[in-house]
């Protein structure tokens, strides 16, 4: 292995992998596209447009300095040795998309497809949303390029994820509840979808993470590899190695492909999703789509869903709106069939153990999403033992999951708090303050995802 | 041979654009639903879209979803429509499944077509498998000889347009709004549009217009100019009022004698 690019690479957008996608979008058996002919053309127009794009110097440009001056990329890495003590001693080190300007790393796949919203002439964007990040992500860009912008949300998030809604109606959206289905984000991208083909003439649908039809697995990947080209590079220079394992939570998928990306190559390096395990996969009530789920079709692309025998959509169920999707990404789906990535599930207590842990001994408070990540890093540490060096990602900060965590926890209202649920609202010492999470954490390995 | 263009040609025979109608089963009851589908027949409906429930209909308007829903929470799926396809068979109409694609890939492409051609079903109409995705459902369509109705858009390139209806059999499906079903108050101007630019390619095979139409005069509008006229929020609308089979019996009369009004399709 060499350590030449030491520093951050530029900006990469050529495809990652020869072989996937294929022209029309199929990363093997998976993608491809699933909708309604008269979407057809829109998607076409995107696909060629992006095509044109990646390759344009300007855009190129232009997209590397929104990164560095808007965004704030490189995100750095940071070790976190005293959550890691609860990992085996395994070395930990966190990829910072916490860090980047609104909050994840949503915000890296948003200013790429507004950027091609205005080369493709649109005044409009439109965008669904489930944790609220990649809607205050889209809402920001369209402040920022002068596009109007609409946002679907289904009701449930609305309330779960209420300070986002205000962020993005601060930066000038229109929030939209969804009331149909489910009323979370599966519901949310058929309104958005509804919106599309309606008014596909003057609007352009930045889609959030790696699924739906295709361009949008690619182009996304596309957009987010970035974090992993930085941390690769990073990896190397600080370690002069590269890391045993690269771990990251999957909702849709897009901060995992964004950080697999540039490690598919190295053989030696495992490739860990973490699935939203809800109450247990065995409960059903989970948002586990590979561990738990199989092969069809769902917005508009083949790949691993949760359904019943009839073909219907089973809801899921998260802690974390951002992981609350019963699909995922198709080159996810792609991976797990060849073997080069592996999918686990976390419960909604096991993240929550990491998120207090991760609190409580980095003073990083993470998006609950990227804590099903830290549940998967403390338990692959033990795994692997002293010597190995995991890569996590921490797609978000935490600040608009402050009241779920609250709630969990039982922060603020002392009638409440369960004995052993997890955090105290007294200043305890460490050991005690994660009482709970060493029951996952701790000795028993295999009670674990 | 195909039963849709067959019937589509009867009803050319006599002077008239065919008229299609889609109820979804399941709503309000699997019973219930088939009654209704039956009444349209008799009311006037030459064939009759036999609609699968789905969780993500992304092409349906509010009225279609919230009967969807009724149905999907009921447990309703693609195993009832085989009961369905049987009594509107038996009531003299040509049966055509409308699903998404999902629930048909989870029953398995090849039982599906078995099971559909059994049961005396034309064949299905799948409003979110373009032919690029097909390879499968062509080959069992062309197994059991079923008929594969695809969509064509406003915004469909001509190259599109020629090789959808290459793939199609039975008729095309041309959706005449940008949009989701849904009755509209006029027929949008690019329904003519779409079938103009669509003959140019079509060949023999016919061409339904479907998306907006609500009353009899917009299908006599719509049947100037298109082989069938294609009708499902104004059908589904009647049963969410509670009007039943008698309602949906009315809805089919009013709308036959709008196609018989119009006379020979242009
Ligand atoms: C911080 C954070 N991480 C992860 C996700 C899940 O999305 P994806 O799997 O596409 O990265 C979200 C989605 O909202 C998020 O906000």
């Amino acid at each position: 292995m060499t350590t030449s690019a030491v520093s951050p690479p530029e900006t990469r957008l050529e495809p990652a992998q020869p072989g996937w996608p294929d022209a029309t979008g199929h990363f093997g058996v998976f993608g491809g596209r699933f909708v309604p002919e008269a979407l057809i053309a829109a998607l076409d127009e995107l696909t060629e447009a992006y095509r044109a794009m990646r390759v344009d110097p300007a855009f190129i440009e232009e997209f590397a300095a929104l990164q560095r001056d808007y965004t704030g990329r490189p995100s750095p890495i940071t070790e976190v040795p005293r959550f890691a003590e609860h990992a085996g001693g395994a070395r930990i080190w966190l990829k910072r998309e916490d860090l980047n300007h609104t909050g994840s790393h949503k915000i890296n796949n948003v200013l790429g497809q507004a950027l091609l919203t205005r080369r493709i002439g649109k005044q409009r964007v439109i965008a669904e949303t489930g944790a609220g990040q990649h809607g205050v992500a889209t809402a920001t860009a369209a402040a920022l390029m002068g596009l109007s912008c609409t946002i679907y949300m289904g009701e449930e998030d609305t309330r779960r994820q209420a300070l986002n809604v205000a962020r993005m109606r601060l930066l000038g959206a229109e929030v939209v509840p969804v009331t149909t289905g489910s009323r979370t984000l599966k519901d949310a991208i058929n309104e958005a979808f509804r919106d599309w083909v309606t008014n596909v003439e003057t609007t352009n649908y930045v889609f959030g993470t790696v699924a739906g039809p295709h361009p949008f697995p690619e182009m996304v990947r596309d957009f987010q590899r970035v974090i992993g080209d930085e941390a690769r590079a990073q990896v190397l220079e600080r370690l002069g190695r590269l890391p045993d394992a690269v771990l990251a939570c999957v909702g849709g998928g897009s901060n995992a492909i964004g950080i697999f990306t540039a490690f598919v190559p190295d053989d030696g390096v495992r490739l860990v999703g973490l699935e939203a395990g809800g109450d247990g996969v065995g409960t059903g009530r989970h948002a586990a789509t590979i561990t738990g789920g199989t092969p069809g079709v769902l917005h508009g692309a083949r790949s691993y869903l949760l359904q019943d025998e009839n073909g219907q959509t089973i809801e899921s169920h998260s802690i974390s709106a951002g992981l609350d999707y019963p699909g995922v990404g198709p080159e996810h789906s792609h991976l797990h069939d060849i073997g080069r990535a592996e999918y686990r599930a976390v419960t909604d207590a096991e993240a929550m153990e990491a998120f207090a842990l991760l609190c409580r001994t980095e003073g990083i408070i993470p998006a609950i999403e990227s804590a099903h990540a830290l549940a998967g890093a403390l338990v692959m540490g033990r795994e692997l033992g002293p010597e190995a060096l995991l890569l996590v990602n921490l797609s978000g900060r935490g600040d608009k999951d402050v009241e779920t965590a609250s709630r969990w926890f039982g922060l603020g209202d002392r009638e409440h708090v369960e004995p052993g649920a997890g955090m105290d609202t007294d200043q305890q010492p460490l050991e005690g303050a994660v009482t709970s999470g060493d029951a996952v954490a701790g000795q028993d390995a295999g009670e674990s995802a | 041979m195909s039963m849709l263009a067959d019937r589509i040609a009867a009803a050319r025979a006599e002077g008239r654009a065919a008229l299609i109608a889609y109820l979804p089963v399941g709503y309000p009851d699997v019973d219930t639903s088939v009654e209704a589908m039956v009444a349209a027949v008799e009311g006037g409906a030459d064939a009759l879209e036999v609609g699968v429930p789905y969780s993500d209909p992304g092409m349906e308007g509010p009225v279609i979803q919230e009967a969807m829903d009724v149905a999907v929470r009921a447990g309703v799926g693609l195993p009832d429509v085989l009961p369905a396809v049987r009594a509107v068979a038996a009531a003299g109409g040509v049966p055509v499944v409308m699903s998404y694609w999902n629930p048909v890939e989870r029953y398995g492409v090849d039982r599906f077509a078995d099971d559909l051609a059994a049961a005396g079903g034309a064949g299905a109409i799948t409003p979110d498998l373009i032919p690029d995705e097909a390879g499968p459902w062509i080959a069992a369509t062309d197994r059991t000889g079923l008929d594969r109705v695809f969509l064509v858009a406003p915004s469909s390139t001509d190259a599109r347009l020629a090789a959808t209806v290459a793939a199609s059999r039975g008729f095309v499906y041309a959706a005449s709004t940008m949009g989701v079903t849904g009755t509209r108050t006029t027929v949008s101007s690019t329904a003519g549009e779409l079938v103009a630019r669509t003959r140019l390619v079509a060949g023999d095979l016919p061409i339904c217009v479907g998306l907006g139409v609500s009353n009899g005069d917009q299908a006599a509008e719509v049947a100037r100019f298109a082989d069938g006229v294609i009708v499902g929020s104004a059908y589904v609308r009647e049963m969410l009022d509670g009007r039943g089979a008698e309602g949906v019996r009315a809805l089919s009369a009013e709308l036959a004698e709008g196609v018989r009004r119009a006379g020979t399709p242009a």
